[in-house]
């Protein structure tokens, strides 16, 4: 709704924008309350704002001045509710959303600042919901978003979807938006698991209108859908019924969600296509591979192996040798497993990376040396960043003290 | 550049409500090409077919409508174009054309002191 009165009013009258959203759900509230909540509720939503907007717009016809790409459109009522209506009508409203989303991912911002601005303007949180989400200071959040506006609002036209060149070079700061956007609610460290499916289940909103656009639907963006699915099905094993934090060894996979493993599988084929390979693809495949194996003890970690290579090759970092050394361990077994880990480049840049020491622990620990393995898992806890790693990690700890005792 | 005033007569009426909505954007479409190439000096409004006429020095009021549907006049816009000749081309796009409607192109007159 934002988004489509944002292309209204222009990205300068952001807040106005808004403002009318606000009005229309206070509105809400006062009239549901009294007649009941009307059969199609945000078909009555659109429906007010619309309204408000016009209201606004007849009163400030020529005080401000509004999107250029309209002209006078809105100054004259031959041409005012034509131009409304079809800017409210669903298909520009999909596309509205789009544009929105390119222009929050504006390349002076910077990717959290985007990915709060998706979250603020896309998704309707409030700054109190984005900085729960984070894991952040309201106040710091409201100054994030305020300050990202501004330079949204310096913009002045939203993000042209119909010039192919600019679509295609923003279309990876997207991409990666809709990524972190999506982590932040898989691995996010918000403790409140509500907002963490909520998180998810946006990005994978967000990414599947990218899907619908010509433009949009690329090879990476069927592999970034991919990976979102693949992933989303496991949630429902992640955290088990006391709340806690389940690692893929040991998740009743029977909980996995089929139709969403199914419907990865065919996004990730819809990907194969094209030349260029994109982390969104390898980490895809890795999930497919863990999604294909009915037990933990099926999994080909061959296969993994090869992902975690490809990946090294293509963006090499600490934490991907990191992971491609526990498929290893997986493969091979838990020495060459410690060997891996030892002989990563730069390993002293994973120090603070808690999941660092935790597989040393994991490794030790099938080794049989549990003392050793308590003291990893005790380095892993002092780094852990939030209460279910906190949690999980204790559980080790325990473990590795029942088997000494 | 002169000003010059489009009076329009007559209005689609009837129809379904997709062909009036076609008809809004064929609207739409001409005012915004005329924008597009400097022309639109002042987007006017349309007119509500009702209303009242004050007349004479009595200042007699009559109720509306003043004439024929055709006659009456459903709204105006000031155009700039570099003269009459081209003012008419102008007008020549307006889609109240297409429905059996007139496109009145006048001058604006400077007064003299």
């Amino acid at each position: 709704m934002v988004a489509a009165l944002t292309r209204v009013f222009g990205v300068h009258n952001l807040t106005m924008a808004q403002d009318v959203v606000q009005d229309a759900f206070c509105r809400a509230v006062e009239v549901w309350a009294y007649r009941g909540v009307p059969e199609n509720p945000s078909a009555w939503l659109m429906a007010t704002a619309k309204n408000r907007a016009l209201d606004l717009l007849r009163r400030e016809r020529t005080a401000r001045t509004y999107a250029p790409e309209l002209g006078r459109l809105l100054e004259s009522e031959w041409t005012l509710v034509p131009v409304v209506e079809e800017l409210f009508a669903s298909d520009a409203i999909k596309d509205d959303q789009l544009r929105m989303m390119f222009s929050c991912c504006h390349p002076r911002l910077s990717q959290e600042a985007q990915v709060a601005l998706v979250l603020n303007i896309l998704c309707g949180f409030g700054a109190g919901e984005v900085a729960s989400a984070f894991v952040s200071g309201r106040a710091a959040i409201e100054k994030r978003i305020t300050r990202a506006k501004k330079v949204l609002a310096q913009s002045k036209t939203l993000f042209d979807l119909s010039a192919p060149k600019d679509f295609s070079r923003r279309l990876p700061a997207v991409h990666r938006a809709l990524y972190l956007l999506f982590n932040e609610g898989y691995h996010g460290a918000s403790p409140e698991s509500g907002i963490r499916v909520e998180l998810c289940r946006e990005a994978m909103r967000l990414t599947a209108l990218l899907l619908e656009h010509p433009l949009g639907r690329t090879p990476a963006t069927h592999a970034l859908a991919a990976l979102q699915c693949l992933n989303c099905a496991r949630l429902p094993a992640r955290v088990d019924g006391s709340g806690d934090l389940r690692s893929l060894f040991d998740q009743d996979r029977s909980k996995w969600d089929r139709e969403l493993v199914q419907e990865g599988l065919k996004l990730l084929e819809l990907s194969a296509t094209g030349s260029k390979l994109t982390t969104y693809h390898l980490e895809a495949a890795i999930a497919a591979v863990h999604a294909r194996a009915p037990q933990v003890e099926d999994t080909d970690w061959e296969a993994i192996v090869s992902i975690y290579d490809a990946m090294m090759a293509l963006v090499p970092s600490p934490v991907v040798a990191l992971n491609r050394a526990i498929a290893v361990g997986q493969f091979q077994g838990p020495r060459r497993g410690l060997e891996e880990i030892r002989a990563i480049v730069d390993g002293d840049r994973l120090a603070a990376y808690p999941f660092y020491f935790a597989a040393l622990g994991e490794f030790e620990f099938k080794l049989g040396r549990s003392d050793r393995a308590r003291g990893h898992f005790l380095e892993a806890l002092a780094q852990a960043r939030n209460p279910m790693e906190r949690k999980f990690l204790r559980g080790r700890v325990e473990a590795c003290e029942e088997v000494s005792s | 550049m002169s000003e010059f005033t489009y009076l329009f007569r007559g209005r689609q009426t009837t129809g379904s409500p997709e062909e009036l909505q076609k008809h809004m954007q064929k609207w739409v479409a001409w005012f915004q090409d005329l924008h597009v190439k400097g022309h639109l000096k002042d987007p006017g409004n349309p007119l509500d077919p009702t209303g009242v006429v004050v007349s004479g020095k009595q200042k007699t009021v009559v109720d509306g409508p003043f004439a024929e549907a055709k006659d009456v006049v459903a709204g105006h816009i000031m155009v700039d174009a570099a003269d009459l000749a081209q003012a008419v081309e102008l007008s020549k796009g307006c889609p109240i054309l297409e429905v059996g409607g007139s496109v009145e192109v006048r001058p604006i007159q400077k007064l003299m002191r």
